[in-house]
């Protein structure tokens, strides 16, 4: 996989009734979700936004994550514009096994990283087979 | 490799190249308003990029979240930006992936700027995923004020 040539993606945008108070585009991020014995991670493509503006909320079952892009123009006049800058915002219901007060959030290179360890109950127990 | 042209404007003879440019305005006027790029994916070729100018200087930004300052790898020749870089993916194992949606692999873009620039003078820098160059026009390149003299 690593051979391969990056092709463009264009940056989806959310669809959504419910109009926000910042007059930016909202895009939905590109993530990779993957689970491991004793958690799972979530890895986001959020490029340009800060990690003091991430905003990461946890209600009832419902992880919402929150980025706000930096929108300060580029100086000067356009010439080429290939994309467009804004917030992104995408939400994931999560099963009960996750131990809420170890989540774990970071940021780095403009890709958000959140640790969701799972719950004790949740984590796969070897179950060892007694012949009598 | 895509080597990207510039329509110039001086191409008044060329109604097609006129027309091209008025189509460009147009993209930009909407995008403005509805806060989207129609124009997006002009090139087709990652990464896309935001490239603007003013009266001495070239902007030129990218989005390479994930990257890491090293893997990228940026030149200058004359009027030609070369921007090359890979994502690795993540080494981890032993787990089971319920979404991958962010794709590795390596890219290598080259653009044709307006202008020739001034390649000692290239400022790069890299934050929170998003490459910024700013790039000084060649001394010859950059306008020239006249003034008149009165007599």
């Amino acid at each position: 996989m690593a051979d391969k040539d990056l092709q463009v993606q264009e940056k989806q945008e959310l669809q959504t009734k419910s109009e926000s108070t910042r007059n930016v585009p909202i895009f939905v991020p590109a993530v990779d979700i993957y689970e491991s014995q004793n958690e799972l991670t979530l890895l986001a493509d959020m490029p340009g936004v800060p990690i003091e503006s991430v905003d990461i909320d946890l209600k009832d079952d419902q992880l919402t994550v929150r980025g706000q892009g930096a929108t300060e123009e580029q100086g000067g006049t356009v010439l080429l514009r290939e994309y467009a800058v804004g917030d992104y915002y995408r939400q994931f219901t999560l099963s009960n096994a996750i131990d809420r007060e170890k989540i774990v959030a970071s940021m780095k290179d403009g890709v958000l990283k959140l640790v969701l360890p799972k719950a004790e109950a949740a984590k796969p127990r070897k179950i060892a087979v007694k012949t009598s | 490799m895509a080597i990207i042209r510039y329509p110039r404007f001086s191409e008044f003879q060329n109604p097609f190249a006129e027309m091209e440019r008025l189509r460009r305005e147009m993209d930009r006027l909407f995008s403005d308003v509805a806060g989207r790029s129609p124009a997006a994916l002009a090139s087709g070729v990652f990464p896309a990029l935001n490239v603007s100018e003013d009266a001495d200087k070239i902007y030129v930004q990218a989005e390479l979240p994930g990257f890491k300052p090293e893997d990228i790898d940026i030149s200058v020749e004359k009027e030609t930006l070369t921007l090359r870089g890979e994502r690795k993916p993540d080494e981890v194992e032993n787990v089971s992936y319920h979404r991958r949606e962010r794709r590795t692999g390596k890219f290598h873009k080259a653009v044709t700027l307006p202008y020739a620039v001034n390649a000692d003078g290239v400022d790069a820098q890299f934050k929170d995923g998003v490459l910024k160059l700013v790039l000084p026009k060649a001394e010859h390149v950059k306008p020239k004020k006249i003034s008149i003299n009165a007599e």
